[in-house]
């Protein structure tokens, strides 16, 4: 009884309510109730638990077979029996590096303008709309995302990018429409609703006296927000860039549609690629070997691991950023 | 340029961008939007409810199985979720607010919402396809349910927070035991905060795709049995969609729209419902 027993009239209440007797409802059903609630708490923690051993006893074989070297190796092949992740791993960095690269300025650009730009009959269905973004189905960006941006892209968008960039070996290769870009392009559309609002959140957050003082000495918007909202909401913004990259990172569906579906790996972001999870979509039910299998579990593994500890930290530093929950 | 000119121009400059970002998202809100209503509309008649999926190139042909397949997976993921996650938010909100485990389980929680999706789909191949043999609608709405579980849990564990504790402690103060309070007077306090987190969290997993794809896989007949593999939109929508026929990628078109309207309509009548509701 979290709320009672902070006085100490509560806590003797309590007492004396515990030891009444009650016949239609006996004491221990109280305790029973707790234990009960206790018991499936407990339980999300037995199923995460669940989650990594059996992915960490499925994928041993392929633990055992190639050791450290599955996570440096760019071999995969199904007939040879010997694979390994480098490929999956680097396709999934790239392409979340682009998406990041497109969708933390336009994040923050989309929650300074919600925050304090708007005029103020605009900010909350301008909110509305951002978060829609995140409600569409990531099987629906990855089917506008095949049909829609292949023919922009290798018509106008990455010829653009050669004629002005074209001397970094990121941007080398005939342009295809589809690949790394393409699927980067799509993931930043999924993540900026994730990082927009909660950075707006945090920049809500931002005492008011704070920005007043400010303004009241002469500043600028701009200088408000470059002196006082960031650095304000430094730890809450970094968590809300790690929320996307964990979701970017994870995403399947979206990528599986545009990036490629090739193992062949390199630098360039026009290049076919692939990345953990759309190596799993395609591949996991074609799996005939048990060593294939267990190759798969292991990319499982490898992005479950990663996913976890950038979300883990995303979440702990939202909590510290932000007093109001962590209290709670 | 003086100090005060270009601390101007820099606000200017500023101010136009950050509108000019929030443009390009609603820019591609109403695109995707747009786009796929525009080739959904065309996709979706009477048959589309109706007939079971033909081959490419016949006449007729629809998605009513995976229609089907689809509801029926999603309510056993909410018949499993929905009352494992109201009873350990109830442990976070009434209990568990300032222990270590209450800590715990909602950290935890909060990062196996955002987990890749497509690794519980490997989790459940392994505890439930690979022992039974073979793929099942069981499998599909285990998997669904699991990532049900922490979003219904967190958002049972907001709405019990936003009942005020007079209440507990005016039923408390008449004797009643603690449970029955919880079942009374907070649960009834919050249905309607209750009811539409389960809303948002059945709107969410009916567009998920990746964990029913080595789950419940995918079938063009009638599910009759929950043993076998379970026709359903989102992963009949990938097929679709990756093969080369028009008349299935009209079909697949069909179904995203289906898929999208349904999640964003839900979505923002929730929204409505829960604003009002904190408006009060």
């Amino acid at each position: 009884m979290p709320v009672l027993d902070r006085t100490q009239e509560g806590r003797s209440l309590i007492t004396r309510m515990r030891s009444s007797s009650n016949k239609r409802f006996p004491n221990w059903l109280d305790g029973a109730f707790k234990g009960l609630t206790q018991t499936f708490a407990i339980g999300i923690l037995v199923l995460l638990a669940a989650i990594f051993i059996v992915l960490w006893m499925q994928s041993q074989p392929s633990i055992h077979k190639f050791g450290f070297g599955f996570l440096t190796s760019t071999a995969w092949n199904p007939p040879k029996e010997n694979f390994g992740a480098l490929s999956a791993i680097v396709g999934t960095l790239m392409s979340t590096a682009v998406a990041l690269v497109i969708a933390i300025p336009l994040s923050i650009g989309i929650a300074l303008y919600l925050v304090e730009i708007a005029p103020e009959f605009l900010r909350q269905p301008l909110a509305v709309a951002i978060e829609l973004l995140a409600a569409i189905p990531s099987i629906v960006y990855g089917m506008w995302g095949m049909f829609v941006l292949p023919p922009l892209m290798s018509s106008y968008v990455q010829p653009w990018l050669q004629k002005y960039f074209g001397f970094l070996p990121l941007f080398k290769g005939p342009p295809l429409g589809i690949g790394i870009l393409t699927a980067g392009i799509v993931l930043a559309l999924m993540v900026i609703p994730f990082i927009a609002s909660v950075t707006r959140e945090v920049f809500r957050m931002v005492p008011q006296t704070l920005k007043e003082a400010a303004y009241g000495v002469g500043s600028t918007t701009w200088e408000v927000v470059r002196n006082i909202m960031l650095p304000f909401g430094r730890k809450g913004i970094a968590g809300a860039i790690f929320l996307g990259l964990g979701r970017a990172l994870g995403e399947t569906m979206a990528v599986t549609f545009v990036i490629g579906n090739s193992h062949h790996m390199s630098l360039s972001l026009f290049s076919l690629s692939n990345s953990i999870a759309s190596t799993l979509a395609n591949e996991f039910t074609e799996a005939d070997t048990d060593i294939y299998m267990s190759s798969l579990i292991e990319l499982g593994l490898v992005l479950f691991l990663i996913t976890f500890i950038i979300l883990g930290l995303a979440q702990w530093w939202l909590q510290r950023g932000n007093p109001e929950r962590k209290r709670a | 340029m003086t100090l005060m000119q270009r601390r101007v121009v820099m606000n200017r400059a500023v101010m136009i961008l950050s509108g000019l970002a929030a443009a390009i998202g609603l820019f591609f809100l109403v695109w995707i939007l747009g786009y796929v209503g525009i080739k959904g509309i065309g996709a979706i008649n009477w048959d589309f409810f109706t007939q079971l999926p033909a081959p490419p190139d016949t006449e007729g042909g629809g998605l009513s199985s995976a229609i089907v397949g689809t509801l029926i997976m999603t309510a056993l993921a909410a018949l499993m979720a929905v009352p494992i996650g109201i009873i350990a938010g109830t442990y976070l909100s009434e209990f568990g607010r300032d222990t270590y485990l209450g800590h715990t389980v909602r950290f935890l929680s909060d990062i196996l919402v955002s987990a890749p999706s497509i690794v519980i789909g490997v989790f459940v191949y392994l505890v439930m396809v690979k022992p039974m043999g073979n793929f099942s609608g069981w499998a599909g709405g285990v998997s669904l349910a699991i990532i049900m579980l922490p979003v219904v849990t967190r958002t049972t564990e907001e709405m019990l927070r936003l009942v005020p504790s007079e209440m507990r402690e005016a039923a408390l103060a008449l004797g009643a035991p603690y449970w029955h309070t919880m079942v009374r007077v907070v649960f009834r306090a919050a249905t309607a905060g209750l009811l539409t987190g389960v809303l948002l969290a059945v709107a969410r997993v009916s567009g998920e795709t990746a964990p029913l794809l080595f789950t419940a896989l995918n079938s063009p007949y009638w599910s009759n049995t929950l043993n076998q593999p379970m026709s359903n939109l989102t992963v009949t929508l990938f097929n679709y969609a990756m093969s080369p026929y028009d008349d299935w990628h009209a079909l697949a078109w069909g179904a995203a729209f289906l898929i999208t309207a349904s999640v964003l309509v839900v979505t923002i009548t929730t929204r409505f419902i829960l604003r009002d509701r904190s408006k009060r």
